[in-house]
């Protein structure tokens, strides 16, 4: 069994999925700031349509969705689509587009293969390129995120307030939908376009239970994240069962964890508020969890 | 940048209509610097509007408005701003101090930790409405009263000279109307900050306002207090009879709809 560690695939697949546990698990607590789970999906979902006709038309399914995503992205942002939960229009186009995927796929003779392979994620079959690409595309979101995070915050709290001290706030969510379509097209690889949520929104929930400082909230996200993609990984490598099985166990089982030990789960917070300390641990980097 | 005598606001038959309807025609106005000016009317007035306009968020119809001699915009550094109350999700994962380091550097783009300026200026803010003590808290699960002082300390951090306010008192109860005012006249007498606070009770500021613009059904009236908010002022702007009654130093308006009792009160505000 140990002889399997020797192997190019497990590498790639444990470097491809630190890779995306970090773009995803920085990238998730903005998601959840901004309620924006419905969206995430949704870019999946178009996601999957991008890579069903990229095969058809014989190009590379990756070049398909990371294409889709990033046009969706825009369109959305262009057209200053709401993404709620609420919207029946949005819901309803997306489902055609995934029926769309299917359609395209059942044009192509392997089709049950690659739907398999988009819908719940092939992270054991990526290639050292997959790898590369996964680092580039993964640090041009990281970067982009750098430099909007702070407005980007501000302008998902309070809009109003935030547009008035002249943050872009239009702009911004568009600037960060596309982010996000890069994020998405990466994560995909390794859970698919149904688990997207168990890297994108999961660890950030469950870092927001354990504390309340911004950037330790990224952190932690991005802690669990790793430790449920390489831990799923490494699990399925022994057991030869799929990988994406084990990830969105793991991460379910941090949120559920997180939710118990929760020191915020506490009525108002205020006991640790209480502290006198607060200033200087927040020069220092935060209140403690 | 500005001469002495610039006044932070100078508003010259400035219109404000949506679909043919002014809220407020050709208003003219000088606001001095220094001066604290309550702004009322009933909902719908367009006392909100005057504000967006005021921050470079609402173009006017027509007529102009000056902010320090400059036409409004965005982003400008000498404003501070005091929303609309609305309530905050009691699990977003923001603190009392994010929010008020947001009035700070929200705006700033690129990473990189605050400098000990910044931090100790925050801190001042908090100290200045007395909030650092649950400056940890998510400020979600704060009372209406705690999150309002937020918002003011967000307001003041970065040492604004012209304070725009927006139903600050609005969802608190008597003990919170009176810090929060307090707080604002604080900034107003000894920084000479200029303020103009829309509020729809004008008793809570009635002993710091040095004058009141009335906006109702399109028409306006601005000046000192026993000249607005006379039964005389009132019957002209409302167009039916309205009495101004005096009781214990608190001025009742019968008659005329000033917006009040809209909102109240979502929630309540316990003491600490």
């Amino acid at each position: 069994m140990n002889s399997l560690w020797h192997y190019d695939f497990v590498h790639h697949a444990l470097l491809a999925g630190a890779i995306t546990a970090v773009v995803a698990g920085t990238i998730g607590p903005f998601v959840t700031l901004r309620n924006m789970s419905f969206a995430v999906h949704g870019l999946a979902e178009v996601g999957f349509t991008g890579a069903a006709g990229a095969i058809v038309l014989g190009f590379s399914p990756e070049a398909g969705l990371l294409g889709a995503c990033f046009l969706a992205a825009a369109a959305f942002g262009a057209l200053g689509v709401r993404l709620r939960e609420r919207d029946v229009a949005i819901g309803s186009v997306l489902a055609f587009a995934i029926g769309l995927g299917v359609l395209f796929l059942s044009l192509y003779t392997r089709y049950a293969t690659e739907a398999f392979t988009i819908l719940f994620g092939s992270v054991l079959a990526v290639s050292r390129d997959d790898v590369i690409r996964s680092a580039a595309v993964g640090g041009a979101a990281l970067a982009a995120l750098a430099v909007i995070a702070r407005p980007l915050r501000f302008a998902s709290i309070d809009p109003e307030v935030a547009e008035a001290r002249g943050v872009p706030v239009r702009h911004l969510s568009t600037i960060f939908l596309l982010v996000l379509a890069l994020a998405v097209s990466i994560t995909i690889q390794v859970v698919g376009v149904l688990l997207i949520l168990t890297l994108v929104i999961t660890p950030a929930g469950a870092a927001q239970r354990l504390t309340l400082h911004p950037g330790r909230i990224i952190l932690y996200s991005v802690l669990i994240a790793l430790g449920a993609t390489l831990g799923g990984i490494v699990c399925a490598v022994y057991t030869s069962l799929p990988p994406s099985f084990f990830v969105s166990a793991l991460s379910l089982g941090a949120y559920l964890g997180a939710r118990w030990l929760s020191p915020i789960q506490r009525r108002d917070g205020r006991a640790e508020a209480l502290r006198p300390d607060v200033v200087r641990t927040e020069r220092n980097g935060g209140r403690g969890a | 940048m500005t001469a002495d005598g610039t006044p932070p606001i100078a508003a010259d038959g400035a219109t404000l209509a949506f679909e043919d309807r002014a809220l407020w025609d050709r208003l003219t106005l000088e606001v001095r610097r220094g001066e604290f000016l309550a702004v009322l009317g009933p909902n719908g007035a367009g006392k909100t509007s005057l504000l967006r306009v005021l921050l470079g968020l609402q173009p006017l119809s027509s007529g102009a408005i000056r902010v320090w001699g400059a036409p409004p915009r965005r982003g400008n550094r000498r404003l501070g701003y005091i929303a609309q109350y609305r309530a905050i999700d009691p699990d977003l994962p923001i603190r009392g101090w994010d929010m008020v380091g947001f009035g700070l550097d929200g705006h700033r783009f690129g990473i990189g930790p605050r400098t000990r300026e910044d931090t100790a200026q925050i801190a001042a803010a908090l100290d200045l409405v007395g909030a650092r003590r649950y400056a940890g808290a998510p400020v979600g699960r704060l009372s209406g009263g705690e999150q309002q002082r937020l918002r003011v300390a967000q307001a003041l951090v970065g040492g604004p000279t012209l304070l725009l306010c927006d139903e600050p008192l609005q969802s608190l109860d008597l003990h919170y109307q009176r810090l929060v005012v307090e707080q604002i006249s604080d900034w107003n007498r000894r920084r000479g900050a200029t303020v103009v606070f829309v509020t729809h009770d004008i008793n809570p500021v009635l002993p710091v306002v040095d004058r009141v613009l009335l906006l109702a059904l399109g028409r306006w009236a601005v000046g000192p207090v026993n000249e607005v908010l006379t039964a005389e002022t009132l019957s002209r702007l409302y167009g039916a009879p309205v009495e101004v009654l005096r009781h214990h130093g608190r001025l009742v308006i019968l008659g005329a709809d000033l917006g009040a009792h809209e909102h109240l009160d979502e929630r309540a505000a316990p003491l600490p």
